[in-house]
């Protein structure tokens, strides 16, 4: 009788197993392919390892878009590409000394979260080369760097926000629009204080509904967000809030209101959804980890902090469903111009976006 | 002759207590090796890689230690309030509760030497992962809420409160005038545990810390609290029987209390330890920790008993720990919450197992009262 139950229970197991495994499989084992060429490559016998905040893999925006680029790096060098995820807050410190016995010509922190840990590890270890994504490793407030091995990869996403929040303030017609953050962090009140300056900007008129969902992968609360906000007049949602989104986007088309994407052109990555993403807030964390494996594989890695805004062509605006007027297109580009020459600085900050005086272009 | 037959009768009943671990344990591996082969790799490169992350060198060993000690105390915690028959599930909150009263003390008394901070620190956060828990001791020995439901929903009540802690209450920015942070201020040096790695250079690169003797103090403490005093005694038949027991003496309502507290105390008692340890400082988070959860696991696996909750707690060690090596391996690291996930649903179904067993004996001593009845009935026609 117990054998017999164990049995049914080991193939019951089993089934179950096997069906939960098709959606958790991770790309981790990709890197190693695209090294089939004779050639000797740059980065043969390297390794340059990732390791992410609790997120992980599968966002189809921020840590997915690092991991992108480092895959693009990887088949070009020739390096072999590895992957650790964090599970909890405290496997940021292990994790980095886990991926140090590999003895790789980059480490790849990708997270703010990760910033203490990092700079940790960096100044143990002087001769490794560590990057930060979202961070730049002045953990004393200093204003310096206090290691000379790692790169902080910082993204000036607040200028990215502003070009959309233009796009968003001159789209509505019932001059009400709707933000959803992630988390109050700081770091993401930044997209928040662009957006809200983007929009009065152009539209003084208009008021912003602002929201957090308290995650970065609630699907479910973002559409109820996204559907709540529909219903008070907003016709214009921008997120910035990792898998949430997708919520939102799922409400936009079923009511048929315009969202606006974040990080990945999203209008590609959810192709269902493309009618109804007027355009997306790019940041290219993929160009951003590219050029950093490809500078340690290469030997030209440098420790420093590297900003990644509109005059360089980290931050920027995808319209990948074509979903931008000409006349919008113009205003984008007129206002961007404005900021690359530096004519105002974007609100990065609630403050800032109170103290926020639109400027004449 | 005598002590031979001694020999044979204490391996059999450690065979009876092993059983079901080791069967689960072997199937949780067998499992894992399916789905590792179902991916394209070799299962026997990634247990070797899971066991060379775990035990390859003293360094390792300290990584598995840091690695069960928060689990080893939130096994304890849901396991003492289980034995008095309460389903805790609160573990989540009590530990945050414990990680930001640690964080909130170590800022306000931050002058003190370290001996006696790190005292205050743990006192308060013990205090603190008490009164969380009481909440729902008390309504539930008062009003009869149901422990579940409270626990669970306090354990979102902490997460908000701990973030809105976190941002508007012991952050950088508002103590210390620096930018904001998603986290709150570190914690001074005086107020951190111990690295085993700065007093004994052999642990290497580990994280393991003075926590992990808190956390087997903790499973002394309650080996002794439960079996060798009297409140252990009335705690675990409330446990067993809670009418037999309140006929006997013991108040129904005191014991609920008094567990939940005892509970909450250790799961408090470890989320400091791990901000003390580890992190030192709290971050704003959308999900709770996660140690209270595995803690749950942990309890049922160790069947309840502290000295079988350090052993499932260093196996879960092993398991998380020798995770990392296996993901350099290019192995998912959801292999191993399956491996996990296959051992708590066998030890689950040993329960189940068990409450059959425990019927149908009953049904057949019913028959067997039934029959002698009957037969002496038709004596008598």
């Amino acid at each position: 009788m117990l054998k017999k139950a164990l049995t049914v229970l080991l193939a019951l197991v089993l089934v179950f197993a096997l069906i939960g495994c098709g959606g958790g499989e991770t790309p981790a084992t990709e890197g190693e392919e695209g090294q089939a060429e004779g050639e000797a490559l740059p980065g043969e016998g390297k390794v340059v390892t990732m390791i992410t905040d609790t997120g992980g893999l599968g966002d189809k925006s921020f840590n997915d878009l690092a991991y992108a680029g480092l895959e693009k790096a990887s088949e070009e060098l020739g390096f072999e590409l590895k992957i650790l995820q964090s599970a909890t807050e405290d496997d940021y410190a292990p994790n980095i000394q886990t991926a140090l016995e590999d003895n790789p010509a980059l480490i790849v922190c990708v997270g703010f979260m990760m910033e203490q840990a990092t700079v940790d590890a960096a100044a143990e270890n002087p001769d490794i080369n560590f990057a930060i994504v979202d961070g730049v490793g002045d953990m004393d407030g200093d204003g310096q760097q206090d290691v000379d091995n790692l790169l902080g990869l910082k993204f000036k996403e607040n200028e990215g926000s502003f070009l959309v929040g233009v796009a968003a303030g001159l789209t509505t017609e019932t001059d009400k629009i709707g933000y959803i953050g992630g988390m109050e962090f700081p770091t993401i009140i930044v997209f928040e204080s662009g957006f809200i300056a983007g929009v009065k900007s152009v539209n003084p008129d208009a008021e912003v509904y602002v929201e957090y969902a308290d995650s970065f992968g609630d699907i479910a609360k973002g559409k109820e967000i996204a559907t709540a906000q529909y219903n008070k007049g907003a016709d214009v949602i921008y997120h910035a809030a990792g898998g949430v989104g997708l919520g939102l986007f799922q409400a936009a088309t079923e009511n048929d209101f315009w969202a606006i994407g974040v990080d990945a052109d999203q209008a590609l990555t959810s192709p269902e959804n493309a009618d109804n993403i007027l355009c997306s807030m790019l940041k290219r964390v993929d160009t951003a980890t590219y050029t950093a494996a490809r500078s340690a594989v290469e030997g030209t890695f440098e420790g420093q902090v590297q900003t990644f805004g509109l005059a360089e062509d980290g931050i920027g605006v995808g319209d990948g469903g074509e979903n931008l007027t000409e006349e919008l297109n113009g205003e984008i580009e007129k206002w961007k111009a404005a900021i690359i020459e530096g004519q105002f600085t974007v609100p990065a900050t609630r403050e800032e976006v109170e103290a926020f005086e639109v400027p004449e272009i | 002759m005598n002590d031979g037959n001694k020999l044979k009768k204490i391996t059999k009943d450690l065979w009876l207590i092993l059983r079901f671990p080791l069967i689960s344990i072997a199937a949780g591996f067998f499992i894992g090796a399916v789905l590792i082969l179902i991916a394209g790799k070799n299962p026997l490169i990634a247990y070797i890689a899971l066991f060379q992350g775990s035990f390859g060198g003293v360094d390792k060993i300290g990584e598995t230690l840091f690695k069960m000690t928060p689990i080893l105390m939130t096994g304890l915690s849901f396991s003492i309030a289980f034995r008095t028959g309460l389903f805790n599930i609160g573990g989540e909150g009590q530990f945050l509760a414990g990680a930001i009263t640690a964080i909130i003390a170590g800022w306000y008394f931050q002058s003190l030497p370290h001996l006696l901070l790190v005292i205050i620190m743990f006192i308060l956060a013990i205090l603190a992962g008490a009164a969380w828990a009481s909440i729902a001791g008390v309504l539930k020995a008062k009003m009869g809420i149901h422990e579940v439901i409270t626990t669970i929903m306090l354990n979102y009540t902490a997460l908000y409160l701990v973030n809105y802690i976190v941002r508007a209450v012991m952050n950088p920015q508002i103590l210390l005038g620096t930018k904001a942070e998603a986290h709150t201020v570190s914690l001074p040096d005086a107020a951190r545990l111990t690295k085993l790695k700065d007093v004994f250079e052999i642990f290497g690169r580990s994280s393991v810390h003075t926590g992990i003797f808190i956390a087997v103090g903790c499973a002394v403490f309650m080996y002794i609290l439960l079996f060798r005093t009297t409140l252990g005694y009335e705690l675990r038949s409330g446990g067993l029987s809670p009418d037999a027991a309140e006929y006997g003496g013991v108040k129904k309502s005191r014991n609920i209390i008094m567990a939940m507290g005892i509970s909450g105390a250790v799961a408090g008692l470890a989320g400091a330890v791990n901000v003390m340890g580890i992190t030192y400082y709290v971050a704003q988070s959308s999900t709770t920790p996660g140690y209270g959860f595995d803690g749950i696991a942990v309890g049922l696996v160790g069947g309840l008993h502290p000295i079988g909750i350090i052993a499932s707690s260093f196996l879960f060690g092993i398991l998380s720990n020798g995770a990392r090596k296996m993901q350099l391996e290019g192995i998912p690291k959801e292999v191993i919450a399956i491996i996990q996930g296959v051992i708590i649903v066998f030890i689950a179904s040993q329960y189940i197992i068990k409450i059959i067993y425990k019927k149908r004996k009953e049904n057949e001593i019913k028959k067997e009262k039934i029959i002698p009845e009957k037969s002496k009935e038709e004596e008598v026609r």
